[in-house]
């Protein structure tokens, strides 16, 4: 059996799942200021009555790193870059101890300045001095040639309690988001390491040896000890957790537009052949635009609890949360008293919810009934606005081939699922107005545990071959290898394929996880100077997409099965 | 974090799936070192740096600004009509005032592209800074646009296309044409009759440096600009000028492009030529969307830049500045000149052979324009091809007076189809293009 939990805002969620089906799930309130108790909590509740030993995985998805990083509770770290010609290097940095050092390397991974030993030895007595235990070492290019980061973390070394380079954090070019990511990483180190070293002993205690895997804010898992080297990959991966656990719902040959429906906001999210989309860079948490990969999704300010007001004789669905419903004891009129007024939600206090309604329909001239039908209406409206905005965006977006721009994939919503709190009460309307078939995913308060639960490892790997100079590099996995003028792009796909699996099996894959490798990008260049060939590049990225683990595809999800 | 000053909008479009030939300069590989570059420094995550898809042009779009022998479909691929796209669609989001400037870096470039066009030439098929400013004429009121090419060609095409247009300010400035393709570009080359001194050629001598190039900027671009008073302003921002160009003789830089882009502040750019695609390209493209941006360029410098060793003569230095007076002084004096170069209501008429090289034909034209004082007058091209077409072109001009529309009209009903594969209509002021055959 397989334990999935998914700490939120208030609610810390945890299911208990077999291969026959949904077993059990048990919802505790969130404590932010002690996650691991809430962990804990959590789990001893489920297992009550179930034996350790029974459980073979458990996968976490915490608030852990995202709200230190949101409240800026992290380490200090210290910052050193090498950067060469270009923006300014000193524009990115926003941390107190940033020091850019000599050397330069170009884009096809050339060295075009040399590092200085000694003013590298200068910048490692100041952050010393300064009490920095966390250093991040990131390069201009470093991802077409590492050896500037890698001298300089030696030079660094044994200093520090723990240097993180930035060649590491992605294959991906970005110079500023490289520096924020490996900084991400320096900064939440310690606080991960020591939360789920505790959280790992307490549970050898109870007797709970399964493996712990975490969740990633890309939607996959990877197992506790890899995510040290890379614990910032955790951020908002709570998001992700709601999304995987959709997929049970969605069908292959439908685009499906997931829409997670809370108090605050509606999250937004896209499904092509049962698989989410990616951000093509990474994550944006805070104040970083960063390089961590994650799933794409587009969060809107409106939901349940969003405050419906009249401006100017109309009705206006605010973005604003003013509490919670009037039917909840709040204090104005929200969709939800709408929903509770026209009884389709049994909870709720219905007179106070037609209090709420009622102010609404003396400014508006409007009989209760119509009121709260037009408020549900408004709020379908707007969430599907939004959400063929963000399609048509997602259509729109450059590409860089001939190929593409003629025939490139568009995205064609045939199906919208629908989670959170109003979703099942909600998914008539839309689908009425969108005309798109429309369900609200079963178990949905806890898909989000049930997401994390069934969440496959995913990682993905770039490769740079380049005959010219005779080397083909995967350095994100410190991979390099002298090739011949005969490479060819199968010789490409053959290396990237071996490279992500080990990577894969690093993050604690299961074999059966290997067979959804997919190519995302495969390009060649001749280079040619002066009129003559002197070689090729090839570019390559591969992945083990975002999905679901194997094995679980028959798990029922009816109501029954909850009892 | 970072912040553009002035909203800017990219498009990118590399083509990286077409190329001329395999070795051939306009191939897949030529901005792909520029992507890295763009890419590394993190160009579209710069608040107020948007990136925008090209868009693909219609027949009607490339009506506006050529005629195509024998026919759109034939001479172009969809590579030029989506390179073309990209400087519409920036041109677009400049209009509907999403950007106050943006920057087409795509390829294959347009720039040698004639009004007539029967194929290559220079590697450019059709013009994308003329469709573009023809669509902005016909659908968004633009009258006076000032074009500036800084390629180190003569951008002879665009040359060509507004020779008589005296609403259109045409400035190139390149590399000697007794030194350089495509073998012209001369100060005296200042226009038609209704036209003179709205064309301006400034060829600069081989090894000109930035010194030389902001020199022009300063006292002879710049003046006429605010002289003319252009509703916007195009670069054809061709970036061969470059020290470690492969097919020219310049020392220009990333920095002294960055400056000239700043003296400039083109409403719209769109890359033309530039093969350094190693040493120039990243460091340049970088240069000119920060320097449009706003933002700070002084890093972007080329890892072998050597100021010293790019130092132009004082031979060039006194060189450049009497072609400046030259130009100004034409310039100055184009009201005379105009009237000095023919009767108004006279048709003049001119001969001449055009090579184009990327396709391997040859093009003789006989070209009759209807001298003009009230609009750019109306203008008959006989052009031949061999191996090719011989068609008849009749073009009626953006803005024309009512005596050059009905000339125009007249020669257009009263050609024979007999003598002529093809016989073309462009009418401008409505919009329309019409197309006689047997
Ligand atoms: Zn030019
Ligand atoms: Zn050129
Ligand atoms: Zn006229």
């Amino acid at each position: 059996m397989i334990i999935g939990l998914d700490v939120g805002g208030t609610h810390t969620d945890v299911v208990l799942l077999s291969n026959k089906g949904f077993i059990k799930k048990v919802k505790v309130l969130t404590n932010p200021s002690d996650l691991f108790n809430t962990v804990l909590t959590g789990i001893t509740e489920l297992l009550k009555g179930i034996s350790p030993e029974s459980i073979k995985k458990i996968i976490l998805s915490t608030t852990l790193t995202t709200n230190a990083v949101v409240q800026q509770n992290v380490n200090p770290v210290g910052i050193v870059v090498s950067s060469g010609p270009g923006i300014q290097a000193e524009l990115f940095g926003n941390v107190k101890h940033y020091y850019k050092v000599k050397g330069a390397i170009d884009h096809r991974g050339r060295e075009t300045e040399n590092i200085n030993k000694q003013e590298i030895e200068d910048v490692a007595k100041k952050l010393k001095k300064a009490g920095i235990e966390y250093v991040a070492v990131v390069g201009k290019f470093s991802v077409r040639n590492p050896s500037h980061e890698i001298v300089i973390k030696r030079i660094l070394n044994k200093q520090f309690k723990k240097i993180f380079m930035g060649h590491n954090v992605s294959g991906n070019l970005n110079f500023p988001r490289r520096i924020a990511t490996a900084h991400l990483n320096a900064a939440v180190y310690s606080m991960h390491k020591e939360f789920f070293t505790a959280i790992k002993a307490s549970l050898d205690k109870k007797g709970i040896n399964a493996p712990i895997q975490v969740l990633k804010s890309d939607g996959g898992t990877m197992s506790l000890d890899a995510s040290l080297e890379i614990p910032a990959r955790t951020v908002l991966s709570g998001p992700a957790a709601s999304i995987i656990g959709s997929i049970p719902h969605a069908e292959g040959n439908k685009d499906t537009l997931v829409l997670d429906i809370g108090g605050t906001t509606t999250d937004i999210a896209i499904l092509v052949n049962k698989t989410p989309l990616l951000e093509p860079l990474g994550i944006k948490i805070g104040i970083y635009k960063s390089l961590i990969r994650s799933l794409k999704t587009y969060s809107k300010g409106i939901g349940g609890d969003s405050f419906v007001n009249v401006q100017e004789g109309t009705l206006v669905i605010g973005h604003e949360r003013k509490g919670p419903a009037m039917a909840f004891g709040g204090l104005y009129p929200t969709p939800t008293d709408a929903i509770v007024y026209l009884g389709m939600m049994e909870a709720g206090d219905k007179k106070l919810a037609e209090q709420g309604i009622a102010q609404i329909a003396n400014q508006l001239n409007l009989s209760l009934d119509d009121t709260a039908n037009l408020i549900v209406k408004t709020t379908c409206n707007q969430i599907l606005d939004h959400s063929m905005k963000m399609v048509e965006r997602i259509n729109k977006k450059p590409v860089y081939t001939v190929h593409e721009f003629m025939e490139g994939y568009k995205i064609k919503v045939e199906k919208i699922l629908l989670l959170g709190g109003p979703a099942e009460y909600l998914a008539q309307q839309i689908e009425e107005i969108s005309g798109i078939e429309t369900s609200a995913v079963p178990l949905s308060s806890v898909a989000n545990a049930i997401g994390a639960a069934l969440a496959r490892t995913t990682c993905e790997v770039s490769l740079i071959a380049d005959t010219e100079q005779g080397i083909a590099t995967i350095h994100e996995e410190d991979y390099a290898e002298p090739i011949s003028n005969s490479y060819t792009e199968k010789d490409a796909i053959e290396t990237a394929y071996t490279i992500l699996k080990e990577k894969a099996r690093g993050l604690g894959a299961n074999e059966d996880e290997l067979k959804e490798i997919e190519v995302i990008e495969s390009q060649s260049f001749n280079i040619v100077r002066n009129f003559s060939p002197k070689g090729k590049i090839f570019r390559m990225k591969i992945q083990i997409k975002p999905g679901l683990i194997n094995g679980f595809e028959k798990m029922k999800f009816d109501k029954a099965a909850l009892n | 974090m970072l912040k553009a000053k002035n909203k800017t909008g990219l498009v990118f479009f590399p083509a990286f799936d077409w190329a001329i030939d395999p070795i051939h300069p306009e191939r897949e590989e030529r901005l792909l070192y520029t992507q890295d570059q763009v890419e590394e420094e993190g160009i579209f995550d710069i608040e107020g740096i948007l990136e925008y898809k090209p868009e693909i042009v219609t027949i009607e779009d490339i009506r506006r600004a050529h005629f195509c022998v024998p026919d759109e479909k034939t001479i172009t691929t969809e590579s030029h009509l989506i390179s073309a796209g990209g400087a519409m669609a920036i041109a677009k989001a400049v209009m509907r005032k999403e950007v106050e400037t943006g920057f087409a870096l795509v390829r294959p470039p347009g720039h040698h592209s004639m009004r007539v066009s029967h194929g290559g030439r220079g590697f450019c098929h059709i013009n994308m800074e003329a469709i573009m400013v023809e669509y902005l004429r016909s659908k968004h009121g633009i009258k006076r646009v000032a074009i500036v090419d800084t390629d180190c060609h003569h951008g002879d095409g665009t040359n060509n296309i507004y020779w008589h247009d005296p609403n259109v300010l045409f400035i190139s400035m390149h590399q000697d044409g007794r030194t350089m393709y495509p073998g012209s570009g001369f100060p005296n080359e200042l226009g038609g009759p209704n036209a003179m001194g709205t064309n301006l050629n400034i060829p600069l001598p081989p090894e000109t440096s930035a010194e030389g190039y902001l020199y022009i900027m300063e006292n002879t671009v710049m003046p006429a600009i605010a002289d003319f008073k252009p509703d916007i302003i195009v670069n054809s921002a061709g970036q061969d000028n470059h020290y470690t160009d492969p097919l020219t003789n310049m020392n220009f830089s990333a920095q002294g492009y960055a400056e000239l882009t700043t003296m400039l502040k083109p409403d719209i750019a769109v890359l033309e030529g530039g093969y350094s695609i190693e040493g120039a390209l990243p460091y340049v493209n970088l240069g000119i969307i920060l320097a449009m941006a706003g933002l700070d360029y002084s890093g972007v410098i080329e890892p072998d830049f050597n100021p010293e060793k790019l130092r132009q003569s004082q031979a060039i230095t006194d060189k450049i500045k009497s072609v400046s007076e030259e130009i100004n002084y034409s310039f100055q004096r184009r009201e005379e000149l105009r009237e000095r170069a023919g009767e108004h209501g006279e048709i003049q008429q001119k001969v001449r052979e055009i090579y184009y090289d990327t396709d391997n034909l040859y093009e003789r034209q006989n070209e009759k324009i209807r001298v003009c004082r009230d609009c750019g007058g109306a203008l008959e091209i006989d052009s031949k091809a061999t191996p090719g077409h011989h068609i008849l072109a009749v073009h009626i001009p953006h803005q024309a007076c009512n005596e050059c529309i009905e000339t125009g009209y007249d020669i257009f009903d009263k050609a024979d189809t007999k003598k002529y594969d093809k016989i073309f209509l462009q009418d401008r002021p409505k919009d329309i293009y019409k197309i006689k055959e047997n």
